[in-house]
């Protein structure tokens, strides 16, 4: 459950922010305009949630719980000022094209989500690969968007013109609609693709997750059984 | 036993009226302004008209084939939708943007939300909107023939002077089905007669329009710019055809008023301080929006009970 591995699995696939948990909405339908922002934005967020997830994680013993939340907002908030930085000083170009959603990032609910649901309760080393899988899911999915976004939208891929110049790009794409036309049609294929798999039996978190987790009275056979 | 025929739970008396029966009706109000429209732009808006209706048609066959759902292309819904989005786009309208307008409006707009009778926004109007602002350029390219102006609005706004005559005729630049009044006004007759529409919406969106544009327009009373404003655009063509839509608009007659009165409103503002001399197909769109909530607060007292303060909230 908590080994490197998993946790990697779990970000990506199995409860993947932007698909699956539908975290983060704001960023994600607001600076995916490009791949390049969608990556950007991604890898900045992943930073700041494996090393707030760290921290939170060897501080879980010391933080009172009353306070836990403002606990957390300070750790979270100190990464993303350090980050922030760091990006003015090495990308300034990234740093403009996100603008204001880097300080945002402080009350993104996947990093606090993250903090509260998993470093509070789990060792170091797992909660570090939490947020490094689930930062890693946040980047897939904003690519992902951002790719689609950029190809229909201006006709490139990474800024490398990729159409011939005959395309004429349909510029509602870049706009705010087309970031949900676009998230729906990936979070649709993504789920269209689990099911499927779910149907040959090669994934069984579908089955896990409609268990009631009875098993004796359960006649499935389930991965949880065999326990 | 042998007495007892024909036992079958209610209803017992049907109307006549069916989807397709009421969508053809709609189909033969169009072609007026739609003939003026081929008549006055030439063989290309002919290509454009045809291009739109049949894309749609297909999109409707090929989606629901393919989700194993039955086919409803005969109920005429799909050749509506086509021919007015056809007739909301201007003659110059390469083929794949109609195609592409066609595909979004059957496909995003009406499928997905699941099909006739389940779709929020009129989807003629969505592919419109969706167009527009994909490609303003092209959607502004009024030349036909010849002839390269601004549409009448677009000088009224200017400060110039409309020939109303002419506006109301439909000897001007615009979309292919939109110009002509006279055509539009024939078509609405019809549909008015055959009982398809009543008066309720039209009539209080164009009060409601002529109102504002009275109070907001700047010109005060002056018959020939109120004339104008109202043959102007696709004024006529949004309110007896689009506005009227039984899937997006309110079913309660109090909500026919005040969905009527949204969209004057919404009309005379975008016209007046929006960024384009023309808003009835967003005022449209947007009033579409706000259709739930509308017959939710306009829902009637049932015979014999109380009137709920506030409508029905169960």
């Amino acid at each position: 459950m908590n080994s490197a591995g998993e946790r990697l699995y779990n970000g990506i696939i199995k409860e993947n922010p932007t698909f699956v948990m539908m975290l983060g909405m704001c960023p994600t339908l607001a600076v995916t305009t490009s791949a390049m922002n969608g990556l950007g934005m991604g890898l900045t967020t992943m930073v700041i949630l494996a090393l707030s997830n760290l921290i939170i994680s060897m501080l879980r013993k010391v933080i009172p719980d009353d306070v836990r939340v403002p606990a957390f907002i300070v750790i979270v908030a100190s990464f993303v000022t350090i980050v922030q930085f760091l990006l003015q000083a090495y990308i300034p170009s990234l740093n403009e094209s996100l603008g204001l959603y880097i300080p945002l990032i402080v009350v993104n609910c996947i990093i606090l989500g993250r903090a509260e649901a998993y470093a509070s309760k789990n060792p170091m080393i797992a909660s570090l690969f939490d947020g490094i899988g689930m930062g890693l899911g946040f980047t897939v999915g904003l690519t992902s968007i951002g790719l689609v976004r950029e190809l229909i939208g201006s006709g490139k891929i990474f800024g490398a013109a990729v159409l011939p110049a005959s395309y004429e790009p349909v510029s509602i794409f870049v706009m705010a609609p087309g970031a949900f036309f676009v998230l729906a049609l990936l979070t649709g294929l993504q789920n269209k693709v689990k099911l499927n798999m779910a149907k040959k039996g090669k994934d069984v978190s579908k089955i896990q997750s409609g268990c009631n987790a009875d098993c004796a009275s359960c006649g499935a056979k389930c991965s949880s059984a065999k326990e | 036993m042998s007495d007892l025929r024909n036992v079958s739970s209610s209803p017992h008396i049907r109307d006549k009226a069916t989807s397709s029966n009421i969508m053809r009706d709609v189909v033969i109000a169009l072609l007026p302004a739609a003939g003026y429209g081929v008549f006055h732009f030439g063989m290309n808006a002919l290509i454009v008209l045809l291009l739109t209706v049949a894309t749609c048609v297909a999109t409707e066959y090929i989606y629901e084939k393919s989700m194993q759902k039955p086919v409803t292309i005969k109920d005429f819904s799909a050749v509506v939708t086509g021919l007015l989005l056809g007739m909301n786009l201007p003659c110059s309208t390469p083929w794949w943007m109609a195609v592409l307008g066609g595909i979004f409006a059957i496909l995003v707009v009406k499928q997905l939300f699941g099909g006739l009778g389940q779709n929020f926004m009129n989807p003629a109007l969505g592919a419109r909107c969706f167009l527009m602002i994909s490609f303003a350029g092209r959607m502004t390219n009024y030349a036909y023939d010849t002839f390269s102006g601004a549409t009448p609005l677009a000088v009224l706004r200017d400060g110039g002077e409309a020939d109303v005559l002419q506006m109301v005729i439909g000897n001007t630049a615009g979309m292919i089905g939109e110009t002509s009044a006279v055509a539009i006004l024939i078509g609405a007759a019809y549909l008015l007669w055959r009982g398809v529409i009543d008066l309720k919406i039209p009539g209080t969106y164009l009060l409601t329009f002529v109102v504002f544009m009275l109070l907001f327009g700047g010109h005060g009373f002056d018959g020939t710019y109120l004339a104008a404003q109202l043959a102007g655009g696709g004024l006529m063509l949004g309110a007896w055809f689009m506005a009227t839509d039984y899937v997006t608009s309110p079913i309660t007659p109090r909500g026919q008023i005040v969905y009527g009165v949204i969209l004057g409103i919404l009309t005379g503002i975008f016209r007046c301080f929006g960024a384009s001399p023309e808003g009835v197909s967003y005022a449209i769109i947007f009033s579409n929006l706000l259709v739930p909530l509308i017959e939710r607060f306009t829902v009637p007292a049932a015979f014999g009970k109380a009137k709920v303060k506030g409508g029905n909230r169960s």
